[in-house]
């Protein structure tokens, strides 16, 4: 189920702006890695390649290799397609489709592979996907009402389980919980720390709690100057991040005399 | 104490130009209503001697009023039909191509292409339906007849001239084309980036993708384009008049000589060489366009709020 991801040597170019510079990483399967850094540090960006969705902005490339289990990403003949239905993806504002009710949300995804799906079968995943959400017994009643009638955070774990419902296995995560009240994160993060036991998730966080609370191993990002690529700073283990970084940038930026 | 403030409502600063806006949108929205009704009241009174008039009043072989109005709304309606029929498909078609798969510089050229087509005059596309369509079209329909005969609508004998109620169909699906394409290329673009990326990362492909977020939340304005395309048809007189020699029967058979015309080309035809009753039969017959479009828009408009909770408007 849950996979390791290797990045080696990764640029990304928007047509010919260079935005993220010289990334090589490893991510162990079901640990959650927190991105970090400042605003337009190039973490989304980068959060984007693992699943080729950096290729829905007009110009966007890539230099470099990202393997799954040792596959790569962008090897010839690898369908985007097939990629985004291994690494799934949750955004930073909850987008539940609001032509679709409760139900049809989660099944989204899995209807594309298997469009006859039984009813009972259909039934089953709804439950065990807003299960695993921690939505279940919220919406349990109102399942074929739409997706647009739950709250923000309610909304945002339908999403989850729309994206665990296809069984995939990385989770990116860009900034799941920006739009949320507090409560609302807490029950994310509570969620986050659950799915790791099958899943590979890496998030992209403003928020430095987040990131020590929920997080395995925690990556750097930083950018020299407006205009400048982003880099990878450094990468270790969230509590060395946090409590012994060894660049002095990270330690100015985690301490908050920075960003 | 809380029922003296509540009793003194707080008034907000009239400003002169809120005043202005207001008393503005207020006559614009006034002005609309008054013309219709205007127009409404209008037919209705010009109509009521054509609802009580003699059988020998009537051109043609009638009775009453009714039995004349019937093969004219038919055929409004069929031809209005069969036209959408043939545009719907093909305008969400150009749209999503020019929304979502054509190259930036190649869609705005497109789109502006597409918008000229509206710009020409019904009469034109009349003359281009006798021209060019009808003669280039009978071979098609005599090997349609003779091949697919035993089909209700394909039944023969075919139109020597290719002038049929299927040529008119044709005509008005270009005229309709336009306006359809434009609304629904700008509906499409209005898809938030947030629905197509949500589809996208769950592995939808570009046509996935449009089935799971760019339709369904263009539904109502799809919808919507539609019915002014539809309103566009059903109205549409001298194209249809120029092309159809009419027969005042109901006819579904598209390929034969004997065609059902519409309402609006019916008193294009007739109106120059009636008088006395004659005129009010014809206006009569423009209040029952009228009613026809009226109830297709209340029809739609039911299909539209139905399933209000889920257009993405919320």
């Amino acid at each position: 189920m849950s996979k390791r991801i290797e990045v080696n040597d990764l640029d990304v170019y928007y047509s010919k702006f260079l935005a993220v510079e010289g990334v090589s990483l490893t991510i162990e399967p079901r640990t959650v890695t927190a991105l970090i850094g400042p605003s337009g540090c190039g973490k989304s960006t980068f959060l984007r390649t693992l699943n080729r969705m950096h290729e829905v902005i007009p110009g966007a490339r890539v230099d470099g290799e990202v393997l799954i289990d040792g596959n790569n990403l962008y090897g010839p003949g690898v369908d985007p397609v097939l990629v985004r239905r291994q690494v799934g993806m949750v955004f930073q504002r909850p987008n539940p489709f609001p032509t679709m009710s409760i139900g049809d949300n989660v099944l989204a995804g899995v209807k594309l592979n298997n469009r006859r799906m039984p009813k009972s079968e259909g039934d089953d995943l709804i439950e065990k996907s807003l299960r695993g959400a921690n939505l279940w017994n919220e919406v349990k009643d109102r399942l074929d009402k739409p997706g647009s009638s739950l709250s923000g955070g309610q909304q945002q774990r339908l999403c989850i389980a729309r994206a665990i419902a296809v069984q995939p296995d990385v989770i990116l995560m860009d900034e799941p919980c920006s739009a949320l009240d507090p409560i609302s994160t807490l029950a994310i993060e509570d969620l986050i720390e659950e799915m790791k036991t099958d899943f590979t998730i890496v998030i992209v966080t403003h928020n430095m709690q987040q990131a020590s609370r929920v997080s395995d191993r925690t990556a750097f990002f930083n950018i020299a100057g407006t205009g400048k690529p982003g880099k990878l700073i450094e990468y270790d283990d969230t509590t060395t991040i946090f409590s012994n970084p060894t660049v002095q940038a990270t330690e100015d930026y985690v301490s908050g005399r920075f960003g | 104490m809380t029922t003296a403030v509540d009793r003194i409502a707080i008034k907000a600063k009239e400003r002169p130009g809120d005043r202005i806006f207001s008393t503005a949108t207020l006559v614009a929205g006034g002005l609309i209503l008054g013309v219709l009704a205007a127009v409404a009241a209008f037919l209705l009174i010009q109509s009521i001697p054509a609802f009580v008039a003699e059988p020998d009043d009537f051109k043609g072989d009638f009775t009453n009023f009714w039995s004349y109005v019937a093969p004219l709304a038919f055929g409004t309606l069929w031809s209005a039909f069969l036209a959408l029929l043939m545009a719907i498909p093909v305008a969400i078609g150009i749209a999503l191509f020019i929304s979502h798969y054509a190259p930036r510089k190649l869609a705005a050229g497109l789109g502006y292409i597409i918008d000229l087509l509206a710009a020409v005059p019904s009469v034109v596309f009349g003359l281009w339906g006798i021209g060019v369509l009808a003669p280039m079209l009978q071979p098609f329909y005599a090997n349609l007849v003779e091949w697919f005969g035993w089909f209700p609508l394909f039944a023969g004998p075919v139109s020597g001239t290719g002038r049929t109620i299927f040529t008119v169909a044709i005509v008005l699906a270009v005229m309709v084309l336009p306006i359809i394409t434009a609304i629904c290329r700008e509906i499409f673009l209005q898809t938030p980036v947030l629905y197509e990326e949500a589809s996208l990362a769950l592995g939808a492909t570009r046509w996935e993708m449009i089935t799971m977020a760019v339709l369904p939340f263009g539904r109502a304005g799809i919808i919507s384009a539609a019915m002014l395309g539809l309103g566009r048809a059903l109205g549409e007189t001298m194209a249809v008049a120029m092309v159809l020699s009419p027969s005042p029967q109901i006819l579904f058979q598209l390929l034969t000589s004997q065609n059902p015309t519409t309402i609006a080309a019916n008193i294009a035809l007739n109106f120059p060489e009636a008088h006395g009753v004659g005129v009010n039969i014809l206006l009569a017959t423009g209040l029952m366009l009228f009613v026809i479009t009226l109830i297709v828009n209340m029809i739609a408009r039911l299909i539209i709020n139905r399933r209000k909770a889920f257009s993405g408007a919320n």
